[in-house]
C-alpha cells in the first residue's frame, strides 16, 4: 500500500457524502444482523437449556469445547464440507458448459435460458419431496429404475442423492452468473486468439477463463456460502439419518428440537465463523482479479 | 509470405444479409492493399473470410496458391490486427507478443529472442513487463502490431488498426505501419475509413460498396480516373463537386455555363437510350481564380462568375465556397456517399468547393470570376453511375476523343 497523500477539501467532502449515502443501509444492516449475532454469541457463552431453565449460567467457552470435541459435530462438518466441495465443483463444470451453450446458441436462446432456469425456480422443499418420492422403493420411478433398491436408507447413496438434488437445483444459477462473465469476453479477443493459432480449448483456457476470472470467483463465492448452509434438501430427503446431517441441521436439531440454546447458538456461531473465513479467503483471491483492477503490480 | 487470391468470393449471413458479393481480387506477394468503403460495405467481412474467422459462402480463397476455404484460422498462418487491439488483459506485453509463438511450440530461447527483436523495432522494450491496462492507446496499438510481426506470418490483416487513436498519433503510426510493411515485405490487407490512410499507405486501393468491388487500382489512378460516380465521390477530400448537366444541342447546360463536349462523348450520347441528363464532376483543385490564368490555360478551360460565400485560407492555398444556381445533381450513389460522410454532396443549387491559389485576392461576399479545367471534368450517367469520360481506363475530360 502506498503512502496516502493528504486528502484535498474536495476529496474529503466527497468521502463524507459517501458515508452519508451508505449510512441508512448500514444502519438497517446493523439493526437486523448485529443484534442477532451478538445475542447468539452471548447465548453461546452460557449453559442454557430450555428444558432446564433454572440451570442457566455463564460458562465462558465451555460450550465451544463441548461442540468442538464432539464427534457428531465433526461428522456433520465433514458431510457439509464434502457436499460443499463436490456440489460446487460439479456445478462449476456443468454451469460452465451450460453457459457456453446458452451463450453460443443463436436460435431459441430465450427458450433454452428459460428451460434451464426451471429447476432454480422450483421451491427447494417441493423439489426435495419430488426427489424423495422418486427414490422411494415401490412407487418412485428412479428407485424402480434401479431394481427397487432404497438408496435413501444408506449413507453413501443418500449423500449422493442429496448432492444430486443440490446440483440439479443450482446449476442454472451458476450458469447464469457464468454467462454474465462470458459476455465480458470481447469477441475480438477470441478472434485474435484464433488467428494467433489457438485451438478451441486453448481459447477457452488461456483467453476466456482468465478474462472471466472475476465472474467465476463471484459465482464460486455465492455458491460456496450457499452450499455450506445446506439444509432443506437434507431435511426432506433423510432428515439427517445415517449420519447425513449438515452443520445447519445439527444446529437446528439442538436449537429447535433439543431446545438447547447454549449448544445450538455455539454451533450457529461456529457456522458463522466458517462462512466468514470462506468469504475472507475468496475476497483475498479477488484482490488481484476484482473487476477494474487488472494490474498485478500496481498494488 | 504469399499471394492471396479471392475468386468470386461471396458471403451471406444466416439472416439473409449478403455482406460480400462475387469479390474477385488478386493480391500479389508482398503487396500492400487497402480496402475502403462506407460503413457496412463488407470490408471487415472480407478480411474475416481471409483470416478464416467467417465461413466463405461461395467462391474460392487461395493463399500461396493453396485453397484454404476450409482451413481453420490457425492453419492459415495469418496475423490480424484489430481496431480494439484485442490484447489479452491478463498477460504482460511480453506474454501477449509471445502468445502466438508459445502456441506454435517454439522453444523459450527463440521466443525470447523474437519478442525482444520485435519489441526493439516497435520501441516497446521498456514496456515489456506491463499489462495492457497500463499502456496508452498508441502503446497498445504497437503491442498489437508486435504480436502480429513476431510470427513472420504469410500475411497481415488489419481492420482499422489506427481508428481508435487521436489524429496526431494516427499520423505517427501511419508511418510506422508503412515503414514496417516495407521492411518486412509481408503481404498486407488493410481496412480503413480514413482517406489519407487509403491514399498514402497502399500499393493499391480497393473500393467497395454494398459488398461489391467498385474499382481496384493505385491510389492516384482511382483519384484521376474513377470508373464511376461512387469512386469519384468517395476518393478525395474535400470531395469532387457534382453538378446537374442537361444534354442540349451537343452541349451540356450546367450551372457553370454551357460546357462543350468532344466527339467521342457526343457519339455516345447520340444513342437512342443514352441519358439526356448527366452529372458533371470537377475536383476542387481544378478551379482557379480567372485573374491568375495564363492564355494557354485559358484555352483549355471555361469561366464563370459566382459569389464567394466563404474563404478559408490554408496558407498554401485557399478553399473558396461559391454558391451556384441550378438543379441539384441527384443519384443513388451521391445519397449513399452523403449518408456515409454525413455531408451534403449535391453540388448543383448548393455549394461549390474550390481550391484556388494562395495569391488569389478573393474576398468573402464578392462576385468572383473563376476558371475551371475542361480536361479534368468527369461526366457520369446518373442511372448507372458510369464515368462517360473514361476511355480505355483514362479520363481526358469532356473534350477528349
Ligand atoms: N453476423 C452477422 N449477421 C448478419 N449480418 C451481418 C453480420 N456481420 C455483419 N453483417 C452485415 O454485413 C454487412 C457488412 O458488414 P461488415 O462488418 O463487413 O462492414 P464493414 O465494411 O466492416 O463496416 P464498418 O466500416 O462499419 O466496420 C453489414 O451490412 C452488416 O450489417
Ligand atoms: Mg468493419
Amino acid at each position: 500500500m502506498s503512502r496516502r497523500a493528504p486528502l484535498s477539501e474536495n476529496k474529503k467532502a466527497e468521502r463524507k457524502l459517501g458515508w452519508l449515502l451508505c449510512a441508512p443501509a448500514a444502519l438497517v444492516m446493523v439493526l437486523v444482523t448485529a443484534y442477532p449475532i451478538i445475542y447468539s454469541v452471548w447465548l453461546s457463552l452460557q449453559r442454557f437449556d430450555l428444558r432446564f431453565p433454572d440451570e442457566r449460567k455463564f460458562i465462558g467457552l465451555d460450550n465451544y469445547v463441548t461442540v468442538l470435541s464432539n464427534e457428531f459435530w465433526w461428522t456433520a462438518f465433514g458431510v457439509t464440507m464434502l457436499i460443499t466441495v463436490v456440489t460446487v465443483a460439479v456445478e462449476l463444470a456443468l454451469g460452465m458448459g451450460l453457459a457456453l451453450v446458452m451463450h453460443r446458441t443463436l436460435v431459441g436462446r430465450g427458450i433454452v435460458r428459460t428451460a434451464a432456469l426451471i429447476p432454480y425456480g422450483i421451491v427447494t422443499v417441493v423439489a426435495a419431496f419430488s426427489w424423495r418420492y422418486a427414490w422411494t422403493p415401490g412407487t418412485g420411478y428412479l428407485a424402480n429404475l434401479f431394481d427397487g433398491s432404497a438408496p435413501l436408507t444408506e449413507r453413501a447413496s443418500s449423500l449422493a442423492i442429496i448432492m444430486l438434488a443440490e446440483i440439479w437445483k443450482t446449476t442454472p444459477f451458476m450458469a447464469l452468473l457464468l454467462m454474465a462473465g462470458l459476455a465480458l469476453v470481447p469477441e475480438d479477443l477470441l478472434k485474435a486468439a484464433s488467428t494467433d493459432g489457438a485451438t478451441a480449448w486453448q481459447r477457452f483456457t488461456k483467453v476466456m477463463l482468465p478474462v472471466m476470472k472475476p465472474a467465476i470467483l463471484v459465482a464460486l463465492l455465492f455458491r460456496t456460502l450457499d452450499a455450506f448452509r445446506v439444509f432443506d434438501n437434507i431435511f426432506v430427503l433423510t432428515n439427517g439419518g445415517n449420519e447425513t446431517s449438515s452443520v445447519s441441521m445439527l444446529a437446528y436439531n439442538n436449537l429447535i428440537r433439543g431446545l438447547n440454546l447454549g449448544i445450538g447458538s455455539t454451533m450457529s456461531v461456529l457456522i458463522f465463523i466458517t462462512v466468514a473465513i470462506i468469504a475472507f479467503v475468496f475476497v483475498k483471491l479477488f484482490g488481484t482479479a476484482a473487476p477494474g483492477s487488472d494490474d498485478g503490480e500496481r498494488r | 509470405m504469399a499471394d492471396i487470391v479471392l475468386d468470386k468470393v461471396s458471403k451471406s449471413f444466416p439472416d439473409g444479409t449478403v455482406a460480400v458479393q462475387d469479390v474477385d481480387l488478386e493480391i500479389a506477394d508482398g503487396e500492400f492493399v487497402i480496402l475502403v468503403g462506407p460503413s457496412g460495405c463488407g470490408k471487415s467481412t472480407t478480411l474475416n473470410m481471409i483470416a478464416g474467422l467467417e465461413d466463405i459462402s461461395s467462391g474460392e480463397l487461395r493463399i500461396g496458391g493453396q485453397r484454404v476455404n476450409d482451413k481453420a484460422p490457425r492453419d492459415r498462418d495469418i496475423a490480424m490486427v484489430f481496431q480494439s487491439y484485442a490484447l489479452y488483459p491478463n498477460m504482460t506485453v511480453r506474454e501477449n507478443m509471445a502468445f502466438p509463438l508459445r502456441l506454435a511450440k517454439l522453444d523459450k530461447a527463440t521466443i525470447d529472442q523474437k519478442v525482444d527483436e520485435a519489441a526493439k523495432v516497435l520501441e516497446l522494450t521498456p514496456l515489456l513487463d506491463r499489462k495492457p491496462a497500463n499502456l496508452s492507446g498508441g502503446q497498445r496499438q504497437r503491442v498489437a502490431m508486435g504480436r502480429a510481426i513476431v510470427r513472420q506470418p504469410k500475411a497481415f490483416l488489419m481492420d482499422e488498426p489506427l481508428s481508435n487513436l487521436d489524429a496526431k498519433l494516427r499520423v505517427q503510426m501511419r508511418t510506422v505501419v508503412s515503414r514496417l510493411q516495407k521492411k518486412l515485405g509481408t503481404t498486407t490487407v488493410y481496412v480503413t475509413h480514413d482517406q489519407t490512410e487509403a491514399m498514402t499507405l497502399g500499393d493499391r486501393v480497393v473500393i467497395m460498396r454494398g459488398g461489391a468491388i467498385q474499382q481496384v487500382g493505385p491510389p492516384q489512378e482511382l483519384y484521376d480516373h474513377p470508373r464511376n460516380l461512387f469512386v469519384a465521390g468517395f476518393i478525395g477530400s474535400p470531395s469532387m463537386n457534382f453538378l446537374h448537366a442537361a444534354v442540349e444541342d451537343g452541349k451540356l447546360r450546367t450551372a457553370l455555363g454551357d460546357v462543350p463536349i468532344g466527339d467521342r462523348i457526343r457519339r455516345e450520347l447520340e444513342g437512342a437510350d443514352a441519358p439526356r441528363e448527366l452529372i458533371l464532376g470537377i475536383r476542387p483543385e481544378h478551379f482557379e481564380d480567372a485573374e491568375l490564368i495564363d492564355d494557354e490555360a485559358r484555352a483549355r478551360g471555361m469561366e464563370f462568375t459566382a459569389p464567394a460565400d466563404i474563404v478559408e485560407s490554408m496558407g498554401s492555398d485557399k478553399y473558396v465556397y461559391f454558391t451556384v444556381e441550378g438543379q441539384r445533381a441527384s443519384a443513388a450513389e451521391l445519397e449513399e456517399l452523403a449518408a456515409d460522410a454525413g455531408a451534403d454532396f449535391s453540388g448543383g443549387g448548393g455549394n461549390l468547393v474550390t481550391r484556388l491559389s494562395a495569391e488569389s485576392p478573393v474576398q468573402e461576399g464578392e462576385d468572383r470570376r473563376v476558371w475551371f479545367n475542361l480536361e479534368k471534368i468527369h461526366l457520369f450517367d446518373p442511372s448507372s453511375g458510369r464515368n462517360l469520360t473514361l476511355h480505355e481506363g483514362r479520363s481526358a475530360g469532356t473534350l477528349g476523343d
